[in-house]
């Protein structure tokens, strides 16, 4: 039994996990709707627009909800206790991803930024600091 | 408005199956066979007169069924929405049996993790497939299905100032049900101190607010009205049904933690039954987690977006109080195989035939069940009656 994720396997977010690679975070950007689409698609899932192109983002955020997780697991590679929050993106969606800050200093609406983590099949994975954290 | 389908066909016999152990001596189709044998004997009925079979947990987990049991049913339905799958069953069931393509029908239900763990599968049942968790929500590490109504409860407490002890009795409530059933697997006392005792999940989630994992069964049979008449019990009408989601398995695609599709399923049920909230004598309601419930009274209308707080922390929910809520003890403390709501159903009929023993509530004659699956995502509501009003 493989403890870990199945590779990536959306055709339309390669280049999400490409620009990871690069350090950069990356979505398409739908014109009509001036946001980004998270999860990527080749569509807008709001206004329904296709062809859509990527567009590098800030990697800001704030935090929309978190929880503070006790226990090992399955597929992750962090060690209790840590954050997994819904981070609200600076220029629009919401992602699921990880604060690596001590949780004591985590609260809704703290600013964040991103950085990438290799993990063991391959990806570079967003995961986020708190901006006072790194100043 | 009301609809042509109000009150045309009833549920005419339920089963379920769990144990103060939390582990049956049977699983797989011996269970699902078990179960359906008891609701039709409940209702009266024999295999024979059974011409429409719904089930979820395989990919044609309706027609495995018929085919164990040796029906050839002109009507199946296998549409898999988690948890509330057996509310919105029993909708397609209704429907059908308006239209005539099945007069009874037999929905069932059966899961066995208990008893699993010594029958491993390589892979926990939601990776199993390609979802779209995988990609985009498993390296953070986002336990399933906790991870997400952490969120979400912590979302509620941001916004609206619901305290921890506000959800705590939610649980306490629900205890003071199960410690009269003798079926429960949690039947002992607990109070409020005792949950916010017990340790994170996942902070702010409290073990104690966390549903069992058990093993169990259910199934109900439902039937038209005119084949309910003169059956072995009390017909028990579905008045209105309504079905809604914000997403399937992804909470980042849920724009606000604190607001569920309920909020339509049940505003559609309502309609369709002709009834409000305020008419309800019996609430069953998926207690997955505290949160659940809460959002769920909120959703629902049995009070105001934000205040379910204050409208649960005097007892509301429990025996005596003003909307007894989960009279089965729920899923926190009676039993959750996984897709719990099927054990709604059962409960909300035997409230509504009068057959609840120590936990009945007095001249019960409407009842809601409000099935919830995925990870606040989908949601079916049913209103069921004694009468047709």
């Amino acid at each position: 039994m493989r403890l870990g994720w199945q590779p990536p396997d959306l055709i339309a977010a390669a280049p999400f996990w490409e620009a990871t690679q690069r350090g950069e975070l990356a979505l398409p950007w739908c014109p009509t709707c001036e946001a980004p689409v998270l999860y990527p698609r080749d569509f807008c899932p709001r206004c329904h627009t296709t062809g859509i192109a990527y567009r590098t983002l800030s990697g800001r955020g704030t935090v929309y909800s978190f929880g503070v997780e006790h226990r090992s697991v399955w597929g992750s590679e962090l060690e209790p206790p840590f954050v997994v929050a819904l981070i609200d993106l600076e220029e629009g969606g919401r992602m699921v991803s990880n604060v690596l800050d001590d949780p004591a200093r985590v609260h809704i609406g703290a600013a964040v930024e991103v950085e990438f983590q290799p993990i063991d099949d391959g990806r570079a994975v967003p995961r986020f600091r708190l901006v006072e954290a790194v100043q | 408005m009301t609809v042509p389908t109000r009150g045309k066909a009833a549920i005419v016999g339920v089963a379920d199956a769990a144990s103060p152990t939390g582990v049956l001596d049977v699983y797989g189709r011996d269970l699902h066979t078990r179960v359906a044998r008891e609701a039709l004997a409940d209702a009266g009925l024999t295999f024979a007169d059974v011409d429409g079979v719904a089930a979820v947990g395989s990919l044609m987990q309706a027609n495995e069924l018929a085919e164990h049991l040796g029906l050839h049913p002109r009507w199946v339905d296998t549409t898999m929405t988690g948890g509330s799958s057996f509310e919105i069953l029993v909708q397609h069931a209704m429907a059908a049996i308006a239209c005539d393509l099945a007069t009874t029908v037999l929905v069932v239900y059966g899961e066995t993790p208990r008893g699993d763990r010594d029958r491993p599968s390589e892979y926990p049942y939601w990776l199993q497939r390609d979802t779209n968790i995988n990609e985009w929500e498993g390296p953070y590490g986002l336990r399933q299905p906790l991870g997400p109504y952490a969120l979400a409860k912590r979302r509620h407490m941001y916004e609206f100032g619901t305290t921890d002890a506000q959800f705590a009795q939610i649980a306490v409530s629900t205890r003071q049900w199960a410690a009269m059933n003798p079926n429960a697997k949690l039947r002992d006392p607990i109070s409020v101190e005792d949950v916010l005792a017990s340790p994170f999940e996942v902070d702010p989630l409290h073990r104690a607010e966390v549903c069992l994992v058990t093993d169990g069964g259910g199934a109900v049979v439902v039937t038209s009205a005119a084949r309910a008449a003169d059956l072995r019990q009390p017909p028990v009408y579905i008045l209105g049904s309504g079905t809604g989601q914000t997403h399937a398995l992804l909470i980042g695609e849920m724009d606000d933690l604190t607001r569920t599709a309920g909020v339509a399923s049940g505003a559609q049920a309502f309609a369709h039954a002709g009834v409000t909230p305020d008419d309800i004598d019996v609430l069953m309601t998926y207690d997955s987690f505290t949160i659940t419930v809460l959002l769920a009274l909120e959703d629902l209308g049995f009070c105001a977006k934000g205040e379910g707080g204050a409208f649960v922390e005097d007892g509301r929910l429990g025996p005596g109080g003003a909307l007894p809520t989960n009279t089965n003890g729920g899923g926190l403390s009676y039993t959750h195989p996984g897709m719990y709501g099927m054990f709604l159903l059962t409960e909300a009929t035997r409230q509504l035939r009068g057959e609840s023993g120590a936990r009945q509530v007095p001249d019960a004659t409407l009842a809601v069940a409000h099935g919830c699956g995925g990870v606040l995502s989908t949601f079916g509501t049913l209103v069921l009656g004694s009468e047709i009003p």
